[in-house]
């Protein structure tokens, strides 16, 4: 069950607004990082889609496992990874909580089940049916994995694959489609024969719908009662959430295929602003604590990036670490290989 | 209901201690299950798994439909939740399928997370050719899966070691493919009850010999000891040496063997371009150089897909003639 299942609605629309400002905050300085070469490797931006994260990730209990894509600082952020060790991840240094390894689109976090930043689009979604399945198996009826990923996952052999399986076993998974319209420069229209995909998750005998994914209140809600049905053994549930990148893919991306009539558009429905509006307008909450949010944001992620600056690099003596885990040597390999009479094993 | 302590050894199929080696780990660890294509009321495509969903239940013994993408993820999803699945699958050429999640995500994982996830899967498929199979069914292809740091590769090619190689990669918090070539399964030979666990580490001297080093693997082993009965005929003593594991590669009880004869035949049932015979013979080059009496010499599978006519499929394929020869060549060079 989620830590804040008590709260008031006042006090969760701020934190929602706080989380969203979170990850704006955060990700606004990336991109300077990523120009200062600070950053380098891929940075793919979640400008734009902060409510889906906010709205999910405020719904999960601390023992629900949590896959998500290359686009995940937000996810990781607000999940409760620090955004010291997600910069110093960032930075390629030591302290990063993959080790250096991973970089920006490989963030993993074991203390909070935060099972990547994983890059191969549609990959994991098998992966989060194995987690539910171990759920299952090992009567932990009270955890869910939460897996997120792109609509362009939706072309991918491995989605169907996965969402079969799921609903075969009637896994404890929450499939959540951050649909933002694009699969890097590949529309969904151009790329998908049926665009409806909830339809399509539907045909698998998964429930499933399409929320407002702009919408961070609509996001927790839709999320809480998902949860709450797959918490009563309900399987696998589907929610497509409607979204837009209001940043190229990533910022190796000219953004040639989109126009920009289309993206200012969807920037009035920035979901802070909107968000704020209605907060403001319902008296929810006042410009001096939004003003707060935005500064406590920018404090920690300046205080991230000061640890990240002054961290050291992993030494390169390293280098092979964290390939396979050693085992510990067998009783009967210290004495070497016994020598077989072969009649014996082949007559 | 495992057989060890019990005494006596006995002999059985390979498909038996196989059979045998996955019932005592469901016994034994309510955390393992096994799933793949057909495990259940089918048994298995070649009978291992027969009778075990019966004992053990539908949820241990779990059917998938054909989605081999699919169901080897969700085992490295289960790993890294807390079980201890067993995967099968059909065989190698079906596992190209599957490559994405092998390669791209068990290998990677414990990698990627810095150390923090490891995934204790075990993959077990069959290879290799011989039974007409032809080109989508026969191939060996556990080379390519040797290349990739962050898998364990294993070939049992003995009976003893069909039952005692699992539970070892069981208890490995790795991820391990177990390839099982489909022509030992019918092959009869010792098992110890007492061996327990044995060591994936090290290749195993099949038999001794003094004038070259034959380096087999999985269904190699078996020609390349009827080789050196045959070789013994014609007073040529071939040491037979089972690579048992082909990642990582047990290279010092390779070179300490070449030390002794001097000379080496590197079989593989696989391609020989890019084959792992020759990433063997150019190590064993590198660490024996000065103790070698000729250049260390490969034998290896047609550069063809595996045809299905029998004599085509025999071409194919080193056969135990083949071995002879290439084994007196490098002892006696003709001409």
């Amino acid at each position: 069950m989620s830590k804040h299942s008590n709260e008031t609605a006042q006090s969760l629309g701020h934190r929602l607004l706080a989380d969203m400002i979170r990850i704006r905050v955060f990700e606004e300085r990336c991109a300077e990082l990523y120009g200062e070469s600070k950053i380098r490797g891929f940075l793919h931006l979640y400008i734009g889609e902060e409510a889906i994260a906010s709205g999910v990730m405020s719904s999960l209990g601390p023992t629900d496992a949590v896959l998500a894509t290359y686009r995940e600082h937000g996810h990781a952020l607000l999940r409760g990874i620090s955004a010291e060790s997600i910069m110093c991840e960032m930075f390629g240094k030591s302290t990063g909580c993959s080790g250096g390894r991973g970089g920006s689109m490989h963030l993993f976090d074991e203390t909070t089940r935060f099972f990547g930043g994983n890059a191969i689009v549609g990959g994991h979604l098998p992966l989060a049916v194995g987690l539910g399945l171990a759920d299952q198996m090992l009567g932990r009826s009270d955890q869910v994995t939460v897996c997120f990923f792109g609509e362009g996952a939706v072309a991918e052999g491995e989605f169907h694959e996965a969402l079969n399986l799921a609903a075969l076993w009637n896994v404890p998974v929450l499939f959540c489609c951050e649909n933002n319209r694009y699969a890097m420069g590949t529309s969904l229209q151009s790329s998908e024969s049926q665009v409806d995909l909830a339809l399509k998750a539907a045909s698998y005998a998964i429930p499933a719908w399409s929320v407002d994914g702009m919408d961070v209140m609509e996001v927790h809600k839709a999320t809480t009662k998902a949860l709450t049905a797959i918490r009563a053994g309900g399987g696998p549930m589907f929610i497509e959430f409607q979204t837009y990148r209001f940043r190229a893919h990533s910022m190796f991306d000219p953004d040639l295929y989109r126009e920009a009539d289309e993206i200012e558009q969807w920037k009035q429905r920035d979901p802070i602003v909107t968000f704020r509006e209605r907060l403001l307008r319902d008296g929810d909450v006042t410009s001096d604590e939004i003003d707060q949010m935005w500064a406590a944001a920018r404090a920690e992620t300046e205080a991230a990036v000061e640890v990240a600056d002054a961290a050291p690099l992993e030494s390169v003596d390293t280098l092979l670490e964290f390939v396979t885990l050693d085992t510990a040597p067998r009783e009967n390999a210290a004495n070497g290989p016994p020598i077989i009479n072969d009649d014996e094993v082949w007559p | 209901m495992s057989a060890a302590g019990e005494g006596d050894i006995r002999s059985m199929t390979y498909r038996e201690a196989m059979h045998e080696a996955l019932h005592e780990a469901l016994a034994n660890d309510d955390r393992v299950f096994i799933m793949g294509e057909d495990v259940a009321d089918y048994g298995g495509t070649y009978a291992v798994t027969k009778g075990l969903y019966e004992e053990f239940g539908r949820d241990r013994v779990r059917n998938t439909p054909l989605s081999e993408s699919g169901f080897v993820g969700a085992g490295i999803g289960a790993a890294l939740g807390g079980l201890r699945p067993i995967v099968e699958i059909m065989t190698v050429n079906f596992s190209l399928l599957a490559l994405d999640q092998l390669v791209n995500t068990a290998a990677t994982f414990l990698h990627m997370s810095g150390g923090q996830f490891n995934v204790p899967l075990v993959v077990r498929m069959t290879t290799g050719a011989g039974r007409q199979l032809a080109a989508q069914h026969s191939h060996s292809l556990e080379g390519w899966f040797a290349h990739v740091p962050g898998l364990k590769v294993i070939a049992p090619a003995t009976a003893e070691d069909a039952r005692w190689m699992l539970p070892t990669a069981l208890a490995d918090p790795n991820p391990v493919i177990i390839f099982e070539h489909s022509g030992l399964y019918n092959d009869r030979g010792p098992v110890d009850p007492d061996t327990g666990p044995v060591d994936l580490d090290h290749a195993a001297v099949r038999r001794s010999g003094s004038d070259l080093t034959i380096v087999a693997s999985a269904g190699m082993v078996p020609k390349a000891l009827a080789a050196a009965e045959q070789l013994d005929k014609s007073a040529i003593s071939a040491e037979v040496v089972d690579l048992r594991s082909l990642r990582p590669l047990d290279i010092p009880t390779l070179a300490a063997s070449l030390e002794r004869t001097n000379r080496a035949l590197v079989l593989d049932e696989g391609w020989r371009t890019g084959g792992l015979n020759a990433e063997i013979a150019a190590t064993l080059t590198d660490v024996c150089f000065w103790s070698l009496d000729a250049p260390i010499a490969r034998l290896a599978g047609a550069e063809v897909p595996i045809p299905y006519a029998k004599h085509l499929e025999i071409a194919a394929i080193p056969q135990v003639d083949d071995i002879i020869a290439a084994a007196a060549n490098l002892v006696r060079p003709i001409g």
